[in-house]
């Protein structure tokens, strides 16, 4: 009895404690979710004075206003209305685009691959170089190092995306003529490469197309150097704030009295403790990466995500505009409360309590 | 002569340092004083300083300093000129100088950013310092929409809004507002728990003052320096999202000269007229540089607790 007011959580099991975690989790992501929803029902369904027009155009006839309004339930009280919204979009059903005309859900699958393509590869370009940048600003602090990678979190906070695209191609594809210009791929290899995953770099493998992977990577390597940079100007301050703080912790010193090599304290211990975090920055610096494509993909007219969110912007296509924000925000989210529970579950501390 | 001036400024400073002043104005003052020291130390965040004043004086005397009109051009003889001469940045492809509308847009970004932090920080200040006093359902509730909002794609959510509302600067305000509350409120709500149960709050609640007047007059006071740092550190973000808006044909209409719809224009013209689309962007760099530099300057002067990260 004394024992167990001493630590009143030794009384759940490890398990137990577990399954509560994963139901307050879940809990969390509903209604971070609904939250979603409500924030885009509410610009597709209440700003617009009349969602219909905003959705079949001010040119329909009058017999397809009165589906659309059918449809959508506008008749119905407004609760009622997000409730089928709800239901309906949790069917992956986001309407149909004006644009297109196919089912907004198609067109992403179909667009979807090529965004992820190019943020997986800036995300793993960021973190391969700022992980290593990171720890030796670190452990040289004040060094030549050091400074390089406060220079490059300066601007790289400091210098809009967009615009760094557009110098990057004029340099490096205009000027130098050293990479490929916009769009995924060249239109010659429009008859004889086909794409099974919709990741080309992947397919150009699987088919053993080698003079189409060698254009698919010249067409990449730009913007996906440019996203490089976005997450290793994050990544590597973080991993600098990170490895600084457990340089300082006492077991550094018990690492040091017991005579380990410098290397081993720093790549083996410090950094082991501070990769709990890590993985928490890397996954966010992922989903701003996904995020940032409406702006990267403009530059790059990459047909991505992104480039269909602005490309129905400019059409009023709210159906699509909509479709893409939730498919970009449950990603977002999904990735955001994904690495707060690999935190949670990693690190030992976070568990005590 | 010079020597009594050095005196005077010495026993100035001794006044200013004195570790038992004998006003609560000598006190403030004092408290400046070594703050105003600690961020003049750092010479980068007093180069942003001066980054920033520069904006700030350029948006004031638009009118003064400005060469040529900003949105009228002389399309037959100005059209794309490379920088240089006349024209010390180039003409666009409308015959107009493009240092006049770099002048004249700084109003534009200045507008921009004020606006957002008006609404915003007010918003997050009041969320959060609310939650933190009040504590129980009301703080779960809150905290809860905070996170929620916390979760969500900036940009993106910006992009819908302003999709929905039309395009336009006042809904690229409204839409960035709506975004950028949310980390105000998650300050405010730590550095209300902190004080609150302190005894100088514990004497006011004695003294029979009102929930709402302890959290307006002894709250909120305390929780500004922290907001102010990070709406300094988040100034350059906005600039960029609002940048970003603008490019995306969001922000502020032609013949407005809205930075980002000015790259967005030079855009047609990169290959041969480059200085069109890089101008601008060079605008934008170098204030939201001057942000970050000054929000880095003021966390580390404000809080010299922060300064290792």
């Amino acid at each position: 009895m004394t024992t167990l007011s001493m630590t009143p959580t030794a009384r759940h099991s490890p398990a137990s404690r577990l399954a509560m975690s994963i139901g307050t989790f879940l809990v969390i992501v509903a209604t971070t979710y609904l939250g979603l929803l409500a924030v885009t029902f509410f610009i597709g369904r209440v700003i617009p004075i009349d969602p219909v027009l905003a959705i079949v155009g001010d040119r329909a006839p009058a017999s397809t206003i009165e589906r659309a309004r059918q449809e959508l339930g506008l008749n119905e009280p407004l609760y009622v209305q997000f409730y089928i919204y709800v239901s309906k979009v949790l069917h992956g059903d986001f309407g149909t685009s004006v644009l297109t005309t196919n089912p907004v859900m198609t067109d992403i699958r179909r667009v979807f691959p090529a965004t992820m393509e190019l943020a997986t590869l800036g995300t793993l370009i960021g973190s391969l170089i700022g992980v290593p940048l990171g720890v030796l600003a670190a452990v040289r602090r004040g060094s030549f190092i050091d400074q390089t990678v406060r220079v490059i979190g300066l601007f790289g906070y400091s210098v809009p995306i967009f615009w760094l695209g557009m110098m990057a191609l004029l340099v490096f594809y205009a000027r130098l003529g050293w990479t490929a210009g916009p769009g995924r791929i060249d239109v010659v290899f429009e008859y004889t490469f086909t794409p099974i995953t919709g990741f080309y770099i992947i397919d150009a493998i699987i088919q053993r197309q080698w003079d189409a992977l060698r254009d698919i990577l010249a067409h990449i390597v730009l913007p996906a150097c440019l996203l490089g940079y976005y997450s290793l100007a994050y990544i590597s301050r973080m991993t600098r704030s990170f490895m600084l703080n457990e340089l300082e912790q006492e077991y550094i010193v018990a690492a040091r009295a017991k005579g380990l090599s410098e290397r081993r304290i720093i790549w083996g211990h410090a950094l082991r403790n501070a990769a709990v975090p890590l993985v928490t920055v890397i996954a966010l610096s992922y989903a701003g990466l996904l995020e940032g494509s409406v702006l990267t993909e403009t530059v790059f007219a990459w047909p991505g995500l992104g480039q269909y969110i602005t490309n129905s912007l400019q059409n009023a296509d709210m159906n699509a505009v909509l479709g893409g924000t939730i498919v970009i925000g449950s990603v977002f989210i999904a990735l955001n409360l994904f690495s707060d529970l690999l935190y949670r579950t990693l690190d030992p501390r976070t568990r005590a309590r | 002569m010079s020597d009594i001036a050095n005196t005077t400024r010495q026993s100035r400073r001794e006044w200013l340092l004195s570790d038992r002043p004998q006003s609560r104005m000598q006190a403030r003052l004092g408290r400046f004083y070594v703050t105003w020291r600690r961020f003049t130390a750092n010479r980068l965040a007093v180069i942003g300083l001066l980054i920033i004043l520069g904006l700030i004086f350029v948006a004031a005397f638009a009118d003064l300093l400005a060469p040529h009109s900003p949105t009228v051009g002389d399309l037959r003889t100005t059209r794309l000129l490379p920088p240089g001469g006349e024209f010390l940045l180039g003409t666009d492809d409308q015959g107009r100088d493009i240092l006049s509308r770099l002048i004249y847009g700084s109003r534009l970004t200045l507008y921009v950013v004020l606006l957002v932090a008006i609404i915003a920080a007010p918003v997050g200040l009041l969320v959060g310092t609310v939650a933190g006093y009040a504590g129980g359902w009301i703080d779960a509730v809150l905290m809860r929409i905070t996170d929620i909002f916390l979760a969500f794609p900036k940009l993106i959510l910006a992009l819908a809004f302003v999709a929905a509302l039309g395009p336009g600067i006042e809904n690229a305000v409204i839409a960035i507002a709506i975004t950028s509350w949310p980390p105000y409120a998650r300050i405010a709500r730590a550095e209300t728990l902190t004080v609150r149960n302190s005894d100088y709050i514990a004497a006011v609640q004695l003294m029979g003052a009102s929930p709402a007047r302890i959290v307006i007059r002894h709250i909120m006071p305390l929780c500004l320096s922290s907001l102010i740092v990070r709406v300094t550190l988040d100034m350059a973000g906005i600039i960029l999202t609002a940048a970003g808006l603008g490019f995306l044909g969001l922000g502020a209409q032609p013949p407005l000269p809205e930075w980002g719809a000015m790259i967005a224009s030079g855009r047609r013209f990169i290959l041969d007229q480059w200085w069109v689309a890089a101008m601008p962007g060079l605008a934008i760099l170098i204030v939201s540089l001057g942000f970050n530099l000054l929000g880095d300057g003021l966390r580390d002067a404000l809080d010299p607790r922060g300064s290792g990260q």
